[in-house]
């Protein structure tokens, strides 16, 4: 029980600053790698702090409303994670935060946000069998849906008999993060078809919020990561942490090598990927455990 | 207390009815050479999130709707920085039948910046002091409420 409650708290009060921290050095690794000094590593707090400074603007309340319902569901399936919860229960009720995102961009009635919403329901479409597949395998593997049971132990770490499915988690890591070449509903880069996206009707302190969500969202998305080197041991622990930080440096990578492809690519590329390594997986860990 | 606003500010740049000169000088301040984003400053492409403003070329018939629903979708505290000779006050175009002169006959501007083309530092500079006027709006804020905006 102490765990439980020293886990959620440790979520709730660091996961902020961890997350703000890594977009921070993200901006940082992109500005490099483009031959650009870059932002202050500080810069998406400055930002975030500015959002809230500015006046208000909304278009309709009920987005607000769905607002809140995106940050409540993504910080609770968080908290439930690092709770040592039910996994299935965190994948769903990731999924219900993200309906709500997408209900608040319908909401605004802009044509910009719509498509940005529409978008994102196909990528929610291209990721949810492969976030299914993982979970599934830890169950196969692991012998239970709980990640307390996980973090115990009492089994070697998951990665090697399922790497299938850790190079699928890390695929769709990409749709999850809304990195490109999968950053098709929104993204932090100046592609300016869709001017912002699903965020494109939301002003201060309401895209503070998201902001916020989002440092909460990465941390518990490369909590899965670290779920794959977890096996009751301190060595699992540093493993399992130097390689969730390195995962989302490789994302912000990959980011920054590729231009946004079409939603047809995602869907089709995403699907394929949970079909063949992530079911081929499934399939050897039937036959062998 | 210096406010966030000026260690982040976005911008949303239109390119009203320049010959594109300066809007090149303002993407150039963005590219490696001049790399604003050291500033926190982005090149955010949506009124909403922008604070900051900047207009290129005249304003004509045709776009001086479009400037002025730019302005207003944008939240407080904003700056409007007017970037080349044209934006100023017209420019060579001044005499033009369906040129109105520069963009302060529409919306308020807080930062003139001439030339043609403008140059990537001093559009630079003109941020920067831009940034003051947004600590000042700010501040305006905090004190309750805003002075009434500049007369149309």
């Amino acid at each position: 029980m102490v765990k439980i409650i020293i886990g959620v708290i440790a979520y709730l009060v660091l996961a902020p600053f961890v997350g703000g921290l890594l977009a921070g050095l993200e901006r940082k690794l992109s500005a490099k790698m483009q031959r650009r000094v870059g932002p202050p590593v500080l810069q998406p707090f400055y930002d975030v702090a500015k959002l809230f400074e500015k006046e208000k603007m909304t278009p309709t309340k009920y987005q607000d409303y769905y607002i809140m319902g995106f940050v409540l569901f993504v910080v609770a399936s968080g908290a439930i994670f690092f709770g040592g919860g039910d996994m299935l229960l965190v994948i769903f009720a990731l999924t219900i935060g993200t309906a709500c995102l997408i209900l608040a961009s319908y909401s605004s009635n802009s044509p910009y946000a719509e498509i940005g919403a529409e978008r994102e329901l196909l990528a929610m479409m291209a990721y949810e069998p492969m976030v299914l597949i993982t979970v599934i395998g830890f169950y196969m593997y692991c012998g239970s849906f709980n990640v307390g049971d996980i973090l115990a132990g009492g089994h070697k770490m998951a990665i090697l008999p399922m790497i299938g499915i850790f190079i699928g988690w890390m695929f769709i890591l990409t749709l999850k993060f809304r990195k490109s070449p999968f950053d098709l509903s929104m993204s932090h880069h100046a592609h300016q078809e869709l001017v912002r996206g699903m965020t494109t009707e939301f002003v201060g302190r309401t895209m503070g919020f998201v902001e916020i969500s989002h440092w909460y969202e990465n941390v518990f998305l490369l909590g899965f990561v670290f779920l794959f080197f977890a096996n009751g041991t301190p060595l699992g622990w540093v493993i399992g942490v130097v390689v969730a930080i390195i995962a989302y440096f490789f994302e912000v990578f990959i980011d920054n090598c590729f231009a946004r492809m079409k939603w047809q690519f995602a869907f089709k590329s995403s699907w394929i990927v949970a079909v063949v390594v992530g079911m081929i997986n499934i399939f050897v860990l039937y036959i062998c455990f | 207390m210096s406010a966030y606003v000026t260690k982040s500010p976005w911008v949303v740049h239109y390119d009203g009815s320049s010959c594109n000169g300066c809007d090149i000088e303002v993407l150039a301040c963005l590219m490696p050479t001049y790399d604003v984003e050291r500033f926190g400053i982005i090149n955010c492409g949506n009124p909403k999130h922008a604070d900051v403003f900047l207009v290129t070329g005249s304003v004509n018939e045709q776009n001086k709707d479009i400037v002025k629903q730019i302005y207003d979708q944008m939240p407080e505290p904003k700056v409007v920085v007017a970037v080349g000779i044209c934006a100023c006050s017209g420019g060579i175009f001044k005499d033009c039948y369906n040129v109105l002169g520069g963009v302060d006959q529409v919306i308020p501007v807080d930062a003139y910046v001439p030339g043609c083309a403008a140059r990537p530092e001093a559009i630079i500079d003109a941020v920067v002091k831009g940034l003051g006027v947004l600590q000042a709006k700010k501040d305006a804020m905090a004190k309750g409420g805003l002075p009434a905006p500049a007369a149309e």
